[in-house]
């Protein structure tokens, strides 16, 4: 499976990740084989077949009852950045 | 062409935040307000390792909607994951869904000039909210607070049925006016709780083809939603006439300047990467189950419409103002509960309440006094302790400081004077101070009557009780 | 006989007789782990004085007549990628270098309900992607039986550590095999414990339809008693089972008479070394000899298991740790001026290249254009595999498989190929697929003296044949008493 250099660019992008020259490279390489190999799940026949996400458990829910908050020091402390019981990011102009 | 020659095209697509006690995956409470991250768990917070559960009532509540706007509700559903990053989303991806919403194919009915249109839903689906991004005026940096993260929110998706600002404001009414009645969400939109993407198009009239939509994000209140629309058709008239093109793209509404400005950000197309969420479980909705809901369906509009009419002898025209909003409705009936004089409520709603809200721009749900403060006023009013016209002045002051209104009174000194000797002593003074008034009766001329009682009502700064006072000048003019 | 060369129910037996305190087994650990950690390198953290503390705490509790868990006192290792409130858990990754859990892991509230004693945080491979624990960030583990050998993973330092009795037993986590795996490499037992059995919630997601925490052991026993402790339904995660609670040591039967064991021939094919090849057709005849059945059967749809695999765990790893944004915990870099900045400077900083490969791979998979054909195609796979698996079980109690085609390989000679490096998953991806459960035993030593492990599937649920099945094998022959040679 042909992958271009821009596909993984913008792949990275969406994933937020940066990547050197050589990384793309490498990474470019990389994902012709395995999506090479992963397209095999084409071969088989799954007419009519439903998709699993993972369990056969349904309908699981919650009473909606408020249970008492976390303690906002321990949620802040491995925070970078904070101020005033928020978390302090770079100016962000919407 | 002329802007006449073109028709507008909007679809909304509304959100709306639950009225439920807790979030939509972990018990923290949906309260507005409160210090920054103070509603908050681990899973809220996305904490490694948290997982979601899903709140029992999100599902009831969406179900609820559904079925007041007459959508299918979904057998089977799921929730899906929606990947994107931004500060207020701390999962980087925000639960919604995707493929398989909880209701479908819905329609509601709006008042048009042209009489009643109907407005097709195309989806009600369940989703979180996003946390809030401050940002201060120092330019030290934006500040996440994540309290809102994970409040449930409806997302109700209309086809692109509207063709002006104002069936665009009758559609948003509606639906307010139906959530509000089924209690699924409080609907307050200064609080953003019920808040509206705009998609607008134009199109030369007759085309059957849909012109390309620009979609305005995040629209929370009537007034700015109207002008929106208004200006973004025109825009895209005046850019096809000058023979431009519209492109696709997302704006943000400035209220100020009252322009619409492209979002930033252009060079990342989105690709939201939505998939199953594994962390969830399929939801599976039974007949019963809906039918239940269905059965215990609060009161709405129509059937409380009907009832005034019958029970409490509104005119139609009443019956419908008042049901259009549930805030007002239920104002009226409690109200009435507590004054029972349904007559009179009706009157102060239809009137002076009306008046004051169009005013001061406001809506029903942010009249400051309660339903009960009402109901003393009008009882005050049919004692005799006060004057209709002295009734204006303290629900006047009620808009402004919601107190009891006899605390109003007293505190204003605008007791109604039925006391026969005070009275007797200002008619007197009036008679005394204006003979040729006086004369004029006697000659024959009625309407000098109304101008002794104007005297007079003046003179007591109208706190004199005004029958009393006509009675006097009558027996005393008899003299 | 030193005390960390004991098994955790010998230790409990000694507990309860007043044999010995929890102190001096705690202690008897902490020796053991000072003197060996330099060479095998399984921790990430050890907590050793707060783990003598509570030893002295049960010790008291004890003396005072209180009533504890029969296995309070008994020392533990954690895989770092299981959150333990006030201590760092870092699934070994650059990332979460300082990150402290405000909260404990579902699994460690029960396990610290029955007092026992957590001595430290073990290696993985960088937020369980790998198979060797060569991608941790902090230190490449030892395989105690040679120790230019890698011992598998990703959760080569729970392995390492109960094989070098630097703990008696530990929990591991499996999303393709990384109980069962390094358990395999080590000489010692991993279970990888039905989908929904034991509660996700606290455990770092790499892949949530596929993740399940299992014990590692030294021997059978102490795995089905550790199951027992960390098993049952948890209201905190979704998809964890409703299931009557069980107690698995009641399975812990020395008999297979007329159990029925397929031996399903796509596991036996080509790429599985000669050598694991015959030690696992071995303990085949040796169940006939036991009283089983063995017969050879198909399963051809798992020869699509291993690319189903990496789609459903890519795709899901690369949502799963978007949240990894340098905002509210982990890495953040120095190196910004902007929100992008911190995004992306942090993310590419903070991850190792595995991870980020498998992000793309992911990101990929999930991207406009290619979901049907990749992301919603491997979905509906995953019910022909469950199909398939449920099928046999009608026919078997169990299937019997290598757990891996290779034994522990030398470290830094792992290929640069990831694809070939994804091959060594063959054995026990469609298991996390399937959502059935497996274990993996000893079952020799290859001719450089490394462990061979066989794997045991069993259906949806039925942990108890597995073990009855393990307990007879590990009964009626002596594997078990191989012990680590740390080879240098």
């Amino acid at each position: 499976m042909k992958i271009s250099r821009e596909e993984i660019i913008h792949i990275a992008k969406l994933a937020n990740l940066n990547l050197t020259d050589a990384e793309i490279d490498k990474y470019t390489n990389d994902m012709e084989d395995i999506l090479t190999f992963a397209n095999t799940v084409n071969n088989v026949n799954t007419d009519g077949v439903d998709e699993a996400i993972g369990t056969d458990n349904h309908n699981v829910f919650r009473k909606d009852e408020v249970k008492e908050c976390f303690d906002r020091d321990e949620l802040l402390k491995n925070a970078p950045s904070q101020d005033e019981g928020m978390f302090r990011i770079p100016k962000v102009i919407n | 062409m002329a802007r006449e020659d073109y028709e507008v095209v909007i679809g909304l697509e509304v959100h709306s935040e639950l009225s439920t006690k807790t979030k939509i995956f972990c018990s923290c409470p949906t309260e507005f307000g409160g210090e920054p991250n103070t509603h908050c768990c681990p899973v809220c917070m996305a904490m490694p390792g948290t997982l979601p559960v899903l709140n029992e009532k999100v599902v009831e509540y969406a179900v609820k909607a559904g079925i007041a706007t007459n959508c299918e509700i979904a057998k089977n559903s799921k929730n899906d994951r929606k990947n994107y990053f931004y500060p207020d989303l701390p999962k980087a991806y925000q639960i919604s869904q995707f493929d398989m919403p909880l209701c479908e194919r819905g329609h509601v009915e709006i008042e048009t000039e042209n009489g009643p249109k109907t407005i097709r839903i195309t989806r009600i689906h369940i989703e979180e909210d996003a946390g809030k991004l401050n940002h201060d005026e120092y330019g030290r940096g934006s500040f996440v607070d994540l309290n809102r993260a994970g409040v449930p929110l409806i997302e109700i998706v209309s086809e692109p049925d509207m063709r002006s600002k104002e069936e665009v404001e009758a559609y948003m009414r509606k639906l307010k006016s139906i959530l509000e009645y089924i209690e699924v969400s409080d609907c307050k939109m200064q609080e953003g709780s019920l808040r509206a993407d705009v998609n607008v198009s134009v199109r030369k009239k007759g085309e059957i083809k849909f012109g390309t939509r620009t979609e305005m994000k995040n629209m929370n209140s009537f007034r700015s939603i109207v002008r929106a629309v208004e200006y973004e058709a025109n825009r895209q008239i005046d850019l096809i006439e000058a023979g431009g093109e519209v492109e696709q793209t997302t704006l943000r509404w400035d209220d100020i300047s009252g322009k619409t400005f492209p979002m930033r950000d252009k060079e990342d197309a989105q690709d939201y990467r939505y998939f199953p969420d594994p962390d969830l479980v399929a939801i599976k909705i039974s007949d019963e189950y809906v039918e239940n809901i269905k059965n215990n369906l609060p009161e709405l509009p129509e059937s409380r419409k009907k009832r005034y009419i019958e029970e409490f002898k509104l005119p139609e025209y009443d019956a419908k103002l008042i049901t259009a909003s549930k805030y007002l409705s239920d104002l009226f009936e409690n109200a009435t509960k507590v004054c029972n004089n349904p007559k009179s409520v009706s009157n102060w709603i239809m009137s002076d309440i009306t008046r004051i809200l169009n005013e001061k721009e406001i809506e029903p749900d942010e009249i400051p006094f309660t339903a009960e403060q009402l109901g003393n006023l009008v009882v005050l009013i049919d004692k005799g302790t006060i004057s209709t016209s002295i009734g204006k002045k303290v629900l006047t002051e009620m808009f402004e400081n919601a107190e009891e209104p006899s605390k109003i009174i007293e505190k204003n000194g605008w007791v109604q004077i039925s006391d026969e000797g005070a009275i007797k002593e200002v008619v007197m003074k009036v008679l005394e101070e204006n003979a040729q008034s006086v004369a004029d009766y006697k000659a024959g001329k009625d309407k000098a009557l109304g101008y002794l009682v104007g005297q007079a009502m003046k003179a007591t700064k109208g706190k004199a009780n005004p029958g009393m006072l006509n009675k006097m000048f009558l027996e005393e003019l008899k003299k | 006989m030193e005390l960390y060369e004991l098994t955790a129910h010998e230790l409990r037996d000694k507990l309860a007789n007043k044999e010995v305190t929890s102190k001096e087994i705690t202690e008897s650990f902490a020796k053991r782990i000072q003197e060996k950690e330099p060479d095998v390198k399984a921790f990430v953290n050890t907590t050793l004085d707060t783990a003598i503390q509570k030893a002295e705490e049960v010790d008291r509790k004890i003396a005072s007549g209180e009533k504890l868990s029969s296995l309070a006192g008994i020392p533990i290792g954690i895989k770092d990628n299981i959150c333990t409130k006030g201590v760092k858990t870092t699934c070994s990754s650059r990332m979460l270098e300082n990150f402290v859990s405000p909260y404990d892991a579902t699994v460690m509230e029960k396990i610290n309900d029955e007092d026992l004693v957590m001595l430290g945080k073990l290696n993985m491979d960088e937020f369980a992607m790998g198979a060797s624990t060569e991608y941790s960030y902090f230190k490449k583990t030892s395989n105690p039986w040679d120790l230019n050998k890698v011992p598998g993973g990703s959760s080569g330092g729970s392995a390492a550590a109960v094989a070098a009795n630097m703990v008696p037993w530990a929990l591991g986590s499996d999303t393709g095999g990384s109980v069962r795996q390094p358990a395999s490499f080590c000489g010692v037992v991993g279970l990888k414990p039905t989908y929904g059995l034991v509660s996700r919630y606290g455990l770092v997601a790499f892949a949530s339809s596929l993740d399940q925490i299992g014990p590692i052991t030294k021997d059978v026993e102490d795995n089905a008693i550790l199951l027992n402790m960390i098993a049952g339904h948890d209201e905190k995660d979704s998809t964890s089972a409703n299931v009557e609670k069980k107690d698995y040591t009641k399975a812990l039967v020395n008999d297979v008479k007329g159990l029925r064991i397929g031996l399903p021939k796509e596991y036996f094919g080509e790429g599985i070394n000669p050598e694991v090849k015959e030690a696992v057709m071995k303990v085949a005849k040796k169940y006939e000899e036991m009283g089983a059945t063995v017969e050879e059967c198909s399963i051809s749809v798992t020869d699509y298991a291993l690319a189903t695999y990496y789609i459903l765990a890519c795709a899901e790893a690369s949502s799963n740790l978007g949240r990894f944004d340098g905002i509210r915990y982990g890495y953040r870099t120095e190196n910004f001026n902007n929100l992008k900045d911190i995004y992306r400077n942090s993310r590419s900083e903070g991850f190792g290249p595995e991870v980020k490969r498998r992000i793309i791979l992911g990101t990929y998979v999930l991207s406009s254009g290619y979901y049907d054909a990749y992301y919603k195609k491997a979905l509906k796979v995953r019910t022909v595999v469950k199909q398939a698996f449920k099928e046999l079980f009608k026919k078997y109690d169990v299937l019997l498989t290598p757990t891996s085609p290779t034994t522990a390989f030398d470290i830094g000679t792992r290929s640069n190929n990831p694809l070939e490096m994804y091959l060594a998953d063959i054995c026990t991806v469609s298991i996390n697929i399937g959502g059935v459960p497996a274990i993996s035993v000893p079952c020799g030593l290859d001719s450089q003296g490394m462990p061979i492990g066989f794997q045991l599937i069993g259906n949806h649920f039925d942990e108890e044949t597995l073990y009855k099945a393990a307990y007879t094998y590990e009964q009626n022959t002596n594997f078990k008493e191989n012990k680590p040679t740390f080879k240098k």
